[in-house]
């Protein structure tokens, strides 16, 4: 194995700017808001800012991301001032920072960036694969802006409207690309490959494109005031949680179908251009594993969070409701996936169909349990 | 990890097969999958439903097969828990089995390697440094301190040092973590399950009820006294009331549990958005116990319950908790009468009516004060409007058919005309037609009766019918008596049927009696007809007068004569109205004890924990072997990990150049 890498490791030392800067956030929004924050949403702020440090630490890419959407959703409150209505009447809003129109800017640079990656891949063409990681930054970027503005919009709909906008089907559509975006941002610098783009993006515009859809035919992108049983702090670490791990099998099986195809291809004719272009299936393995533990270690935390949760709204930490039981069916499958890849020994095509399979399970349990299945968690409906 | 098992199987005895067996990988993977796709019945197949809707949906032989299977109550059927039970003895075995050689790993150093084995493995270097073989040693040790790695020196032959050093280990508490957990949340979930209740029904110490009875009439083997058994069950208490059990709802039955306090319910409130959706539902609480000093009065909602004596007490549901209604009974029939009689009753309430001849039992099941729903005028559903109070009952007719209908207490507006809203249905699963009652100036029905009961006065039609028949004979040239006669017939037997049957009747009368050959021509004349009678009648009515007669006179018209011919399907002899009410709420709560709640807990504690380990703390181990070799000292290098080989690359490499220019290098 040759060392590609210049990566990670000598960190440290000079990103104290980071910490002071997020430690300075962290107490702005406390003296700001130290009137309406109760003590878990204190604590969950500063869980945040600690994962921030942590995450920042080593990335670059996530200070420069996190400092923009900063910068972003700032100067989009300070336009709005406290009228929803200049979202229509202000050109910067109207056209760029509005939440609806931040998340339409998402929405076409993750399009675009998918098809970029996929251009650089076929014409093998490195500087068109950056581009398509230049594209994904600002789908990220914009896509987190609108989450982050919506959150003041739904505030300003009217007094105790507002939530934070991971709250239905919807938003969590925005959230699942953004954050299965970071997931891969961040793996395609450690790993310093541009190749795997294309098919993870698959994903993320699958999602936008669904989530066009929901906006325009359902009307879905309206603010409605929650139901009661969602309005609670858990919302704020439950869903955040439950979607990194949905985005990092997602990711997964993502890498799982360039797996097969490049072993496909490589068993055809391994001088064939797709097999150089791409990765070595080695690494392409390595980073399902990689995804597959990091989307089991959130998950597990987020369906604890969930039974933690439940217990406080529903009587129970669990009650089989579908949705439940839908978690455990996959936190089942991808237990036995990972027993079977790090006591076993498997990996290779089996286990790339396997993590596809799960990406299957995991969509039931995500979209599945909400359209076809009734239970007391019926929150997003199609 | 399994080398322990690659023994000749054949040599061991059958209970230290059966123990590899069931401590084997390939038995919990199965065990996983297999759990996995058996959870998937109890969601596609809804659980704990009422079992005659089982029986009509799958059938009776297939409602046996099913209920013999346990699948109406899936998670807690023999064989559900069995598989669980088996995952968790698996996994408790895989951990006795392996607990010596984690611990022993997390730990130990390995210093008793040979430098072939070091020189043979995956990562290894080889340099030469001037320094002596004491002084790069100690370097050396210092270096993989300031690595985060604990090290030891051992002495081999020939004077030869290797160093051990390892940094990680607690990677193998990670899966001694994530495995035991998962044993201690199945026993903790197994104290708060449906277990022991399931036991001491199979012993015959207690007997699940299915009947509906008052809590007095609950037999004792229903009743569950207090104890420190964990328990989850619901019970509706309505405003100004207390109760001391909560119903625990078993397959198609349920039990009553005796709790070791007292639950008034001063009062339910439910909070709206400006939109009209619900903001928030409360109930304040007052608990009575002996162990308190005074009463405790709390206030619960949603997400917020309340904890008490390891009780959970949860706001979960409402209803109504048997308003008091006033209604007027408007006879729509006048065989039930021509005057309003008013009634009152109580949601909840069955009572015997003699309306006319008919007898009817009305049972009052619900009242709700104001329904926002979307507006039927509107085509975006998401228009909503409040109705205003209504109320829900049946009609039992004698022979025990029944009816439901849901009366709106104020009109409601369409198209500019005010309208009583009653929706009918024959069962639940349909959705409810509604009848259109107009109201007259005065706001009231007495213009729509009045013209109802006219169509009914035999004598007035009979006038009407006669004055209208000579009008259409005047143009012919002489008289026909049996031309008159018959048409004279007609006409009030079109308006008999009217009234008996709506349109629907009359246009069944024109496709069944007259010849087809005439049927399209006559067909428009008859309806003609019978509307000309119907306008005829509505112009004798007072204060209407054909020559003079409004738009709107005319537009009430229709929509009487709308709502008369569909009364036929209607089926009640009257419309009742809400004209007062006392609206008395009732606030559903879930009370929960969990005695295992914190061990499950604990256990999901350490599940985090462990993974976070396994995944993301890898064991690596470094050696080096140090000889003197030509007045330098040899060294060589060798590492290994167990997680994230790629990453190992990199940091050996970094760090063998690293050590390497420490351990002042003269070769590399």
């Amino acid at each position: 194995m040759t060392t590609n890498t210049e990566i990670m490791t000598k960190p440290a030392a000079h990103t104290w700017w980071w910490y002071g800067l997020l430690l300075l956030a962290t107490i702005g929004i406390l003296t700001v808001y130290q009137e309406v924050l109760d003590v878990y949403e204190v604590s969950i702020l500063i869980f945040t800012a600690i994962s921030m440090a942590m995450v920042g630490n080593k990335w670059p890419g996530f200070r420069g991301h996190s400092i923009a959407v900063a910068i972003l959703s700032l100067i989009a409150l300070q336009l709005y001032g406290s009228d929803l209505g200049a979202a229509e009447t202000n050109g910067v809003l109207k056209y760029m920072l509005a939440s609806q129109s931040a998340i339409m800017w998402m929405s076409v640079f993750f399009i675009a960036a998918t098809f970029t990656y996929f251009g650089g891949l076929i014409f093998r063409s490195s500087y068109t694969e950056k581009v398509g990681s230049a594209f994904t930054w600002i789908a990220t970027t914009f896509g987190m802006t609108g989450l982050m503005v919506r959150w003041r919009e739904t505030h300003m709909m009217g007094a105790d409207i507002g939530y934070i906008p991971v709250s239905n089907l919807y938003e969590v559509f925005i959230l699942f690309a953004v954050v299965t975006a970071l997931i891969y941002l961040f793996y395609e610098r450690r790993y310093q490959v541009r190749s795997l783009g294309g098919f993870v993006l698959l994903v993320i515009s699958a999602a936008v494109i669904f989530q066009l859809w929901y906006a325009f035919e359902r009307n879905a992108h309206e603010i409605q005031p929650l139901v009661p049983a969602l309005q609670s702090y858990w919302m704020k670490i439950h869903v955040p949680a439950n979607f990194i791990g949905y985005g990092a099998f997602a990711m997964a099986a993502m890498i799982g179908i360039a797996y097969l195809l490049v072993s496909w291809r490589a068993n055809k004719n391994p001088d064939s251009g797709l097999v150089k272009a791409m990765p070595p299936l080695t690494m392409m393995d390595d980073l399902m594993y990689k995804s597959i533990a990091l989307g089991f270690a959130f998950f597990t935390v987020a369906t604890i969070l969930g039974a933690l949760w439940a217990a406080e709204a529903w009587g129970g930490y669990w009650s089989w409701d579908p949705k439940e039981t839908w978690a455990l069916i996959v936190w089942l499958n991808y237990a036995a996936w990972l027993h079977m890849r790090m006591t076993k020994g498997w990996n290779g095509v089996p286990m790339a169909w396997w993590a596809i399979v799960g990406l299957f399970v995991t969509l039931f349990a995500f979209l599945g349990v909400n359209m076809f299945l009734s239970g007391l968690h019926s929150y997003g409906s199609l | 990890m399994s080398d322990a098992t690659k023994k000749g199987p054949s040599s061991l005895s059958f209970t230290r097969r059966l123990l590899l067996f069931i401590g084997s990988m390939e038995l919990a993977i199965t065990l996983l999958l297999t759990l996995a796709i058996a959870s998937v019945i109890g969601t596609v197949l809804q659980q704990n439903q009422p079992y005659a809707d089982y029986v009509i949906k799958f059938g009776p032989y297939w409602f046996d097969v099913f209920d013999k299977l346990g699948l109406y109550d899936v998670y807690s059927a023999l064989w559900f828990v069995a598989i669980l039970a088996l995952l968790v003895i698996s996994t408790s075995v895989c951990v006795i089995r392996h607990f010596p050689a984690m611990t022993k790993e997390m730990w130990q150093l390995r210093t008793n390697v040979q430098k072939k084995s070091l020189k043979a493995m995956h990562h290894n270097a080889q340099w030469q440094s001037n320094n002596t073989l004491q002084t790069v040693a100690n370097n050396l040790q210092q270096e993989f301190k300031n690595l985060g790695f604990r090290s030891r020196q051992t002495v081999k032959q020939e004077d030869a040092i290797l160093i051990s050093a390892m940094r990680g280990g607690m990677n193998r508490l990670g899966y001694l973590f994530t495995h035991i957990a998962i044993v201690v949340i199945c026993v903790g979930g197994l104290f708060d399950s449906n277990m022991p209740l399931k036991l001491a029904e199979w012993r015959g110490d207690i007997k699940i009820e299915t009947r509906d009875l008052s809590i007095r009439e609950i037999p004792a083997e229903s009743r569950l006294g207090e104890g420190n058994q964990g328990f989850r069950g619901s019970v509706s208490i309505p405003e100004g009331k207390a109760s001391e059990v909560v119903f625990l709802p078993v397959r198609d039955g349920y039990l009553l549990q005796a709790l070791p306090f007292r639950i008034e319910v001063k009062d339910f409130r439910i909070e709206h958005y400006p939109n009209g959706q619900p903001k928030s539902f409360e109930s304040d609480l007052v608990i009575h116990d002996d162990e308190l000093d005074a009463p405790m009065e709390a206030t619960i909602a949603v997400n917020h319950p309340l904890i008490y004596r390891g009780h959970a007490i949860y706001q979960a549901s409402f209803s109504d908790g048997g308003s008091i209604l006033s209604l007027d009974a408007w006879p729509l029939d006048s065989r039930a009468g021509t005057e309003p009689v008013s009634i009152q009753t109580k949601v909840f309430e069955n009572r015997q009516m003699l309306w006319g001849e008919e007898s009817m039992q009305l049972e009052m099941i619900d009242f709700r004060p104001f329904n926002i729903n979307p507006d039927p005028t509107e085509d975006d559903s998401r228009n909503v409007r409040d109705f205003g109070p209504n109320f829900t009952f049946k009609l039992r007719t004698q022979t025990g058919e029944a009816r439901e209908y849901e009366n709106y207490m104020f009109p409601v507006e369409r198209d500019g005309r005010e309208y009583f809203l009653s929706g009918v249905r024959n069962t639940p699963s349909e959705s409810f037609a509604y009848l259109y009652l107009p109201v007259d100036e005065d706001g009231s029905l007495n213009r729509f009766l009045q013209y109802s009961a006219l169509l009914r006065d035999q004598q007035l039609v009979s006038s009407i019918a006669n004055s209208m028949m000579i009008e259409a004979l005047a143009m012919l040239p002489e008289r026909d008596e049996s031309l008159e006669e018959s048409l004279q017939q007609t006409l009030e037997t079109l308006i008999k049927m009217f009234v008996r049957g709506g349109f629907d009747e009359v246009r069944d009368f024109i496709d069944n009696n007259l010849p087809d050959a005439e049927r399209d021509n006559l067909a428009p004349a008859y309806l003609g007809m019978l509307r000309e009678m119907l306008a005829r009648i509505y112009f004798s009515m007072d204060g209407i007068d054909a020559e003079t007669v409004s738009n709107e006179q005319l537009l009430f018209l229709q929509d009487t004569v709308d709502s008369i011919g569909t009364l036929s399907r209607y089926g009640s002899p009257v419309f009742l109205h809400l004209t007062d009410f006392e609206h008395i709420q009732s606030t559903g709560l879930q009370i929960a004890k969990a005695p295992g709640k914190n061990v499950v807990y604990f256990g999901c504690a350490l599940l985090v924990i462990g993974i976070f380990l396994l995944f993301y703390l890898p064991q690596r181990r470094f050696w080096a072997w140090l000889e003197q070799e030509n007045g330098q000292t040899n060294i060589i290098l060798a590492g290994s990990t167990n997680r994230n080989a790629r990453e190992f690359d990199t940091f050996f490499n970094e760090q063998r150049t690293q050590l390497a220019a420490k351990t002042g290098n003269s070769n590399l």
